[in-house]
């Protein structure tokens, strides 16, 4: 076509060529500014992971000092075992250990390469096993958290040593250490199995893994039950009036309110207004709750509507009431939507952390919470808490717990789509 | 004893009633026809003994859960020595406290007080013969519920109704607590505000510059009144949401444009999962990376080009923010592009025009409304997002439009003011609630306005 436009009308076919090239030239920019439009959302969504495993993946690992510990008699005279001297054995092992060390500085900063959860350790072996008791053994301790980032290379040996937290003096004796393989990285279990501390190496999750699992578990109880309820009566049952109008602009609405808006309405009510304990998971899930119903109504919703009106009518046509065709025919068929909406709303619900912070669930818990008027934090505040510390040490615990809790994220959101995928009906 | 199992017991009784209830029903049936001459099916009659039985039972046992401490309270305190009824309110309640104390077994302050001891002693005592006396009445009640079920049980009696009329009030009343809520959230935030205006007055926040909510324990320090003056914590938030928002927008936008108009279906596919993976992250772990990775990266930029970056800076803030809010834009835009009806683009495109230029001129003006209704709905969320802010901007609050320093926004300020130890009179954290208010209606006119202009617009095309 071009050629032979170009033969007949040269003049106009010329213009007409420029034209359409300049229009296939803002054809394609405007392509490829759609797949950069892309391309940079998803690298920054590459960087983010890249980010948060690059200084994370080291938290899984620990460094352990192995010290011969002798338990000696002396020290274990009175009754009670836990009263006795256990840092002190710790000190005596590192002083027989290093035994040019004599100086009390020097000593001093001996001591601080083996973590103070180390003397609880020892005092757990021995209330396990009395018999230990005056015999010597070879116990493998945790090592203070310094000596772990030097360890794992994220503390340059060769800075200066003002700006280091270790001086050249612990070096040597780490060097030592681990010149006689006194000094190794195993996997830590630690971090799966304790509280929060304030010491980096002895830092855990678990508290506030069970935190988020009893908020949630009181969220789920509550606002599955009464999301499916609200959305069969608004779907199945309302009359179109005032009312229910009202109802559904404030479900949309309330699911497009800022969370820390909950917080507020929880530390007013639940808390200042019923008296209901503080920092609670029971508060927590109950804010949570609130949050949580939009989403499950919004999402019931929908599934009952994709329930086509036959099977409505088959079931009333052969003598059901409006109630037994809901609960016997619709629910049903709608049941694996709402389960998916749920599972999405759940997991919404565990990222959350801003209105955890308004109900107190931030403070500095040791303990691991037992139910559900217990004291605890939550996954995602642990992380912010951490976030917050100065401590080397903590930036890495706060990369692995942030995997973590977005482990637990793909697994309720893949769970959510394998459902979808199963159970899809198509009409 | 008993009482502790209360909850149970009820249960369980309940489940009994049940089948003594659709028993009967079959045993009235027994005549000519079976139990097709029942009114409604037998399980509807169980149904309805259960439930006479079960919820007038639970409804006494959470009234007397609720009253117990304040009616026991109050008989303790008329046998207090008279010395302990003169003290003050304040008082007086840390003495109730620690009979509440000894009560729960961990005496911590006054335990060598006998009064008190013998208080809690008495406390204990009451508690348990009111739990006798209520566990008693309940199951009085609910015994006297079945017999009454069971010999008004005949062929007749409309179970069926009765049991749906239950259900029907019991779905509507889980469907209105989402104006319950609302309820909670404008009260809850309301009088608290009401409280902060009446120390400092609406014009001062509104239209003050100046923002130092800490107040000095003692009056003669300086700075003592502290200062409510809210317009740089408004000017922080819009600042940063507007950097937010020109990172969301155009990318968010174009990424719309390219999946729904241009794309492959099997790049689709893999995308947008992709892109939705964005919206799934907590925001604590964004907040992370801006404080981590993002803000570092900016200030040695800065530095690099001599530009002051403060560490942290409200453009870290705004771009991750606005990273986060990408697939919100994307996925409501796509939603409304794909509304817009073939026939238009067909139309267009049968008249010469290059996929552009439809797109262009046809396609995103006729998904306009509903593409500025789901920037609006972005808009909200970037205004009330906290976590990022928390971790990433600042707590000073700098009257500043530049976005290399530090300033401050609602949610931020809400949070350290209400984080930690706090006095519910003290006008520092009542400026919490007013915050609060303020985003509250200021979010919720967003988002009814992009609520309604997206409705309208998918009727449009319906």
């Amino acid at each position: 076509m071009a050629t032979e436009n170009k033969q007949t009308m040269k003049p106009f076919s010329v213009h007409m060529n420029k034209d359409l090239q300049r229009r296939y030239r803002a054809e394609k920019r405007f392509q490829r500014c759609g797949i950069a439009a892309i391309a940079i959302a998803l690298s920054f969504l590459a960087l983010l992971f890249a980010s948060i495993i690059g200084s994370g993946y080291t938290a899984f690992r620990q460094t352990f000092i192995e010290l011969d510990v002798h338990f000696s008699e002396d020290l274990f005279k009175d009754e009670n075992l836990a009263a006795a001297d256990y840092a002190g054995l710790i000190k005596q092992a590192l002083r027989t250990a290093f035994p040019e060390v004599k100086e009390r500085r020097a000593l001093k900063s001996l001591y601080m390469l083996v973590s103070p959860g180390a003397a609880f350790s020892l005092q757990d072996m021995v209330k396990e096993d009395s018999r230990l008791i005056g015999s010597r053994q070879k116990i493998w301790v945790p090592a203070n958290d310094d000596v772990d980032m030097l360890i794992k290379g994220q503390m340059k040996a060769t800075e200066a040593e003002a700006d280091r937290r270790l001086k050249d003096d612990q070096l040597g004796w780490i060097g030592q250490l681990e010149k006689d393989g006194k000094l190794e990285t195993r996997f830590n279990t630690t971090f799966f199995t304790s509280g929060d501390s304030r010491e980096p190496e002895l830092a855990g999750i678990w508290g506030a893994v069970k935190g988020s699992f009893y908020s949630l578990l009181i969220t789920l109880l509550l606002s599955f039950p009464i999301g499916v309820a609200a959305a069969v009566y608004l779907e199945e049952f309302a009359p179109k009036n005032f009312w229910t109008d009202i109802i559904e602009v404030n479900i949309n609405n309330l699911a497009a309110v800022p969370s820390i808006i909950f917080g507020l309405l929880g530390l007013a009510i639940f808390i200042n207004f019923w008296g209901l304990p503080r920092s609670t998971p029971l508060v927590g899930g109950l804010v949570l709750t609130l949050m949580t119903l939009p989403v499950i109504i919004i999402a019931g919703r929908a599934s009952l509507k994709s329930v086509p009106p036959s099977i409505r009518e088959a079931a009333l046509g052969i003598g059901a009431s409006k109630m037994q065709m809901v609960t016997h025919h619709v629910l049903p068929l709608a049941m694996p939507g709402m389960l998916t909406g749920a599972i999405i709303g759940m997991a919404r619900a565990l990222g959350d952390t801003a209105p955890l912070l308004m109900i107190g669930m931030v403070a500095f818990i040791v303990d691991i919470p037992g139910g559900f008027t217990d004291s605890a934090t939550a996954l995602p505040v642990q992380i912010y808490l951490w976030a917050d510390s100065s401590e080397r040490a903590f930036t890495e615990k706060t990369s692995a717990a942030i995997m973590v809790l977005l482990a637990f994220l793909i697994c309720m959101n893949a769970a959510a789509v394998i459902m979808r995928k199963k159970f899809e009906t198509k009409w | 004893m008993i009482y502790s199992y209360l909850p149970f017991i009820i249960l369980l009784l309940g489940a009994c009633a049940y089948f003594i209830g659709s028993a009967k029903a079959v045993a009235v049936s027994g005549g000519s026809g079976g139990i097709r001459s029942l009114h409604s099916l037998p399980s509807h009659y169980g149904a309805l003994t259960a439930l006479c039985c079960v919820l007038p039972a639970l409804m006494v046992y959470a009234l007397w859960q609720i009253a117990e401490p304040m009616v026991l309270t109050s008989m303790i305190k008329k046998g207090l020595p008279a010395a302990m009824l003169q003290l003050s309110a304040n008082e007086f309640s840390l003495v109730l406290n620690d009979i509440r104390n000894a009560v729960a077994g961990n005496s911590l302050s006054g335990s060598g007080d006998t009064v008190i001891l013998a208080a809690a002693q008495r406390y204990m005592a009451l508690q348990a013969t009111a739990g006798k006396i209520a566990s008693a009445v309940i199951l009085v009640m609910m015994i006297a519920a079945v017999l009454i079920m069971y010999s008004r049980i005949h062929i007749h009696l409309r179970a069926r109704n009765i049991v749906e009329g239950l259900i029907r009030i019991s779905i509507i009343l889980c469907s209105a607590v989402a104006i319950f809520t609302t309820i909670g959230i404008v009260l809850s935030v309301l009088f608290e505000a009401i409280r902060f205006f009446k120390i400092i007055p609406l014009q001062d926040f509104l239209l003050g510059l100046d923002w130092s909510p800490q107040t000095a324990i003692r009056t003669d320090q300086v700075g003592s009144s502290g200062a409510f003056g809210a317009v740089p914590i408004f000017v922080g938030t819009i600042l940063i949401a507007l950097i937010a928002m020109v990172v969301a927008i155009p990318i968010g936008l174009l990424s719309a444009i390219y999946l729904s108009e241009y794309a492959h279906p099997r790049f689709r596919e893999i995308a947008k999962p992709l892109l939705e993976i964005l919206a799934g992250i907590p925001t604590v772990v964004y907040g992370f990376f801006a404080a981590l990775t993002v803000a570092p990266f900016i200030r040695d930029i800065g530095t690099s080009l001599h530009l002051e970056v403060s560490s942290e800076s409200a453009l870290a803030a705004g771009l991750v923010m606005g990273v986060m809010i990408i697939p919100f834009v994307s996925s409501l835009s796509e939603d409304v592009l794909h509304a817009v009806p073939q026939s238009l683009r067909d139309g267009s495109l049968a008249l010469g025009a290059t996929q552009y230029e439809t797109v262009k001129n046809v396609v995103v003006p006729a998904a306009l409304p509903g593409i500025v209704g789901g920037i609006l709905l972005a808009v909200s969320r970037a205004i009330g997002e906290t976590m990022i802010v928390v971790m990433a901007a600042g707590l000073s609050a700098n009257l500043t439009f530049n976005p290399l320093k530090t300033v401050t926004t609602v949610t931020v300020q809400i949070v350290t003011l209400l984080v930690g130890d706090q006095e519910f009179d003290s006008p520092k954290t009542l400026a919490a609630f007013a915050l609060g208010l303020i985003l509250f209606f200021f979010t919720l006119c967003l988002n009814i306005i992009a609520i309604r202009v997206v409705q309208k617009y998918r009727e449009q095309y319906e």
